[in-house]
């Protein structure tokens, strides 16, 4: 991205888009520190960007690796408490009570008893939240968590996570492929393409001249009974894009 | 069986070599790069008879040339991750050093299938401290590094963004695991390594989905496996390595047909 500036607001859900490759993960990464920014700088919650902000939660997209364990959900989330620090993983007193709030707060406290291998794609993301939740960040990045959830279960993820948003007062930056499971749940939307980035409500951004700027391209935007279709000549770029992903 | 001294040198020895064996084992499956450990052990081959060909010590050549292997594998990092072609080609060409070396040094030839195949009963008191120097200053520095061991083993995106340097974890984790593989060579040889390092951990695994437990689990079930191994290699006269596979991979087959078992009844009661 060049020639990009951004403000988002402190407790607002937003909803990030845009087609492959424009720069998602790496907006993520540069806020969490993992990327240096070409050129301007970026402060998170008022402070430089940096690795290691414990104000930052983050969820990236699970691996299958872990996914594949017979390890218990408990052990696989409580990882994350000082996870960075050298020692033995052995919790303290305030530890444990740390994740079993995270845990707490997600509804997930019966569902950490089991094995990863036996929990649904919907019940992962319900400990991935609870994960990015120990340390209580300010802030929470999400990346992608509703690929290759059922509509059922996409809808359980967005409204937990507007729960936990609204709860804790927290920002929530959620990237997806696709508009509709988010609307009714999202403040804003922040839509990157070509380099470029629109921020605002959805009624200022998914607009035709907004997203053909952004497309490159001339994009239509039709709405239909609360659900919003973006079209680039017959096809729906959304939908486009998923099929690739997978 | 006691009364000999050779016995209770082997107890010893394989006491030692199958508890880190067990506790390193699990978090090589938990990370899965069992691979990687067969591969080590094959290193190790060229690296003791390079040394022997040299005039030194080979169980040091053993030690030195895994190490190496196991930090360059680990610096190299991802881009290693899951290349099982790239491994399984410096494995091959290891053996194939290993080989070289033993056509220009005949009379070590003699020494070859104690290093392909273990020799326990024949450790003496010198290479007991040697083991338990090694083995000690492993477990130490697991003890050191298990914590973000297990957070860049579980979820290496996030340990990364809060910190933790997955090279560093990676390359002292893959050098913990070549000095274990030196030490099971002495057990049980450099082909069967796997035996007493994936074995005993992959059971476990199947047996709890606790972390702790796991460890502590796999640890016991390395112990066990080594000691009725040597038990039964003394009244059999049958090779101990034979004896330790064959538990080793019975265990592992027993607990996996009880899984299987116990996944269909709960399915069979629904339908």
């Amino acid at each position: 991205m060049s020639d990009v500036s951004l403000d988002i607001g402190q407790g607002l859900f937003i909803g990030m888009l845009g087609p492959n490759g424009a720069g998602k993960t790496t907006l993520m990464r540069t806020v969490l520190g993992l990327i240096r920014p070409a050129g301007g700088s970026i402060r998170v919650l008022g402070e430089p960007a940096s690795r290691g902000n414990a104000a930052v939660g983050y969820i990236p997209q699970l691996r299958s690796l872990a996914g594949n364990m017979r390890l218990r959900g408990w052990d696989f989330v409580a990882s994350a408490c000082n996870g960075h620090r050298w020692g033995l993983p052995i919790l303290s007193r305030a530890a444990r009570q740390e994740v079993y709030w995270a845990l707490d707060m997600v509804g997930a406290t019966e569902l950490a008893r089991r094995p990863l291998m036996e929990t649904s794609g919907g019940e992962r993301q319900r400990l991935l939240l609870a994960q990015a939740l120990l340390g209580r960040p300010r802030l929470l990045l999400l990346d992608e968590p509703l690929i290759s959830l059922d509509p059922h279960h996409q809808h359980g993820v967005v409204t937990l996570v507007k729960q936990v948003q609204q709860e804790l007062g927290i920002t929530v930056i959620f990237s997806a492929h696709e508009l509709n499971p988010l609307l009714g749940a999202i403040d804003q939307v922040l839509y990157l393409g070509r380099g470029q980035a629109a921020l605002g409500k959805v009624d200022e951004v998914i607009t035709k001249p907004v997203l053909s700027r952004l497309y490159g391209s001339n994009i239509d935007v039709i709405r239909m009974k609360n659900r919003i279709f973006v079209m680039a000549g017959d096809v729906e770029v959304e939908k486009e894009e998923h099929c690739h992903h997978a | 069986m006691l009364e000999f001294d050779f016995m209770q040198n082997a107890f010893i020895a394989g006491g030692l070599v199958s508890v880190l064996a067990g506790v390193v084992g699990f978090f090589l499956v938990m990370r899965g790069q069992t691979f990687a450990g067969h591969a080590l052990s094959h290193v190790g081959f060229a690296g003791a008879t390079g040394a022997a060909l040299l005039g030194l010590s080979p169980m040091w050549g053993l030690i030195w040339v895994t190490l190496l292997g196991g930090v360059s594998m680990g610096a190299l990092g991802e881009r290693l991750q899951g290349s099982d072609i790239v491994i399984g080609t410096i494995l091959s060409l290891a053996l194939g050093l290993g080989m070289l070396f033993l056509h220009f040094f005949t009379a070590y030839a003699t020494q070859a299938t104690a290093l392909l195949f273990g020799n326990v009963l024949g450790v003496n008191t010198d290479t007991l401290w040697t083991l338990a120097w090694l083995g000690m200053a492993c477990l130490l520095l697991l003890a050191i590094m298990a914590r973000p061991l297990v957070f860049a083993s579980l979820q290496p995106e996030l340990a990364e963004a809060k910190g933790v340097s997955l090279r560093q974890v990676s390359m002292l984790f893959l050098a913990i695991v070549a000095l274990t593989t030196a030490e099971c060579i002495q057990i049980v040889g450099v082909l069967l390594v796997f035996t007493l390092m994936v074995g005993p951990a992959a059971t476990a695994q199947k047996l709890t989905s606790h972390l702790g437990t796991g460890v502590l689990l796999a640890a016991l079930l390395a112990l066990a496996e080594a000691w009725l191994g040597i038990t039964l290699a003394f009244y059999t006269d049958w090779p101990t390595s034979f004896w330790i596979t064959a538990l080793s991979s019975s265990a592992y087959l027993a607990v996996t047909v009880l899984r299987m078992q116990r996944n269909r009844r709960p399915l069979a009661s629904a339908v």
